[in-house]
């Protein structure tokens, strides 16, 4: 498989961009460094290319009751340019993919996928079309992404655009945005924790706004900001990401997300009976958040342990950037996750001392 | 990236600098820039034992976590207890601030290291 180029790669080349392959594509994993990139998007702004999210567009007579079918959240809860968070699960209640889902109206929605996720979301929509009188295409090559984070992010963006921002709502977006001249839709979104915008436009049209952002946030400390920071700021936001705390063998309610899950929505929709079946019969193991007492850094990957016998393993850890201490989530088994229960995380072949704690990091 | 002249170097980017019968040791510059912000240092402890190869430390990023292994086999004899609570001065100075310091079992082991000049060959030609 070829590696695939942003339309702002030369722009992350020129930036001194640490790029590396990336679900299939070329991105910067840190520019000046991982904790000065980290430490902007808290305190000012910070610029990312997403462009390599996948972009599926769902329209026709159908397709609010299709993704009724298809989704796990209640997609007849928003309204036009709404935007809102959801699982896509299997019949077992594993999920394919978490993503969030743009209303245009009721014959037309946006689904913004994880980039590796891309093909397989695609497919498994295309298997599961039936007879709904719908159309799916999957437009992620012709969008650009660049998402703007951080407190400083609407002042930034406002510099640029006739569009009054401070009218624009969390989970709200607007197609027809015009920033720095160039033609976008704009929502109030992102994957940081941190007030922000992520601004949707054509590909031709990226290094312009990409230029323009940076330009504009100068003196506000705008840094450009590459993946790595972007799985911190998540992860101190307790924001889960596809492939740790939730996956084809995790369900949504085992990585803690059942606020996504409408257990009796009233549509049968794929994975409602086996996601009600495993809720009403308890939880064997979940997600629980963790901080570590002991010397060392929690990895995903590693095993936990109580009094010795393995109880589960750390789906995300790290040492966070903002607080400074070596912080993690793990899946483990229900009847350890009370807060306060000590647990053991097994680092290079050594049980380090580890503590409960609520999710809520920040 | 700097090599440091006189000090022994691996292929996985450790460095070591023989003092009589001993030897610090510590990660070269090349190592440093490529681990990023280094926030955690994992050290042995005083007369751990290690073979030659055989990973002794652990020196962990934001993002990744790498093993450093013994340029030669040796007894630890002091560790760089400044790194626990300031990791980043491995990035600063990899050359000044060194992970431990050895007795070296068995001399002869050095030679089969490579000298700066070859590390800067190596580091041209090969990463």
């Amino acid at each position: 498989m070829t590696v695939k180029k942003t339309p702002l790669y030369d722009e992350h080349v020129k930036l001194g961009g640490k790029v590396v392959d990336y679900a299939g594509w070329y991105l910067p994993v840190q520019y000046e460094g991982l904790i000065p990139e980290h430490e902007a998007v808290r305190n000012a702004a910070g610029l990312f290319d997403v462009s390599h999210m996948g972009g599926i567009v769902v329209k026709g007579k159908d397709a609010l009751a299709y993704l009724q079918y298809l989704l796990t959240n209640d997609i007849a809860s928003i309204d036009d340019n709404q935007v809102i968070y959801t699982m896509m699960c299997y019949p077992d209640g594993g999920v394919v993919d978490d993503f969030l889902v743009y209303k245009y109206d009721n014959e037309e929605y946006l689904l913004v996928v994880n980039a590796a996720n891309t093909d397989k979301d695609f497919k498994w929509m295309i298997d599961h079309k039936k007879d709904f009188n719908i159309i799916i295409e999957n437009k992620s090559d012709q969008i650009a992404i660049i998402a703007i984070q951080g407190p400083e992010s609407e002042g930034i963006l406002q510099k640029l655009t006739d569009t009054d921002l401070s009218k624009m709502k969390p989970f709200h977006f607007d197609k027809d945005v015009v920033v720095s001249g160039v033609e976008c839709m704009v929502s109030r979104t992102g994957y940081t924790g941190e007030n922000g915008y992520e601004l949707y436009l054509a590909t031709e049209d990226a290094v312009e706004v990409w230029n323009a952002l940076l330009e504009a946030g100068k003196d506000e400390g705008i840094k450009p900001t590459g993946l790595g920071c972007r799985d911190t700021l998540r992860f101190e936001a307790g924001m889960p990401l596809y492939g740790n705390e939730i996956s084809k063998e995790i369900t949504p309610l085992e990585g803690g997300l059942k606020f996504f899950v409408k257990l009796d929505k009233e549509e049968d929709y794929i994975g409602k009976e086996a996601l009600n079946k495993q809720w009403d019969e308890g939880l064997k193991r979940k997600v629980a958040a963790f901080e570590l007492k002991g010397r060392g850094i929690p990895r995903a990957g590693y095993k936990v342990q109580k009094d010795g016998a393995e109880i589960g393993h750390v789906t995300t850890g790290y040492m966070s950037p903002t607080l400074k201490k070596s912080l993690g989530v793990a899946l483990i088994k229900t009847e350890e996750t009370e807060l306060g229960n000590e647990i053991d995380i097994v680092i290079r072949n050594k049980p380090v001392k580890a503590v409960i704690i609520k999710r809520r990091f920040l | 990236m700097k090599v440091v002249k006189g000090l022994f170097y691996t292929e996985d980017h450790e460095w070591l600098k023989s003092e009589g019968d001993e030897a610090y040791i510590g990660l070269s510059d090349y190592a440093q820039d490529a681990l990023g912000d280094i926030v955690y240092v994992d050290l042995p402890e005083v007369d751990d034992e290690f073979d030659k190869e055989e990973g002794f430390a652990a020196v962990e990023s934001v993002k990744a976590a790498a093993d450093v292994y013994m340029p030669a086999g040796g007894t630890v004899t002091a560790v760089n207890e400044d790194l626990f609570d300031n990791p980043e001065l491995v990035n600063e100075d990899p050359y000044e601030n060194w992970l431990v310091k050895i007795e070296v079992a068995d001399k002869a082991e050095l030679d089969e290291l490579m000298t700066s000049e070859e590390y800067e060959k190596f580091l041209d030609e090969e990463v």
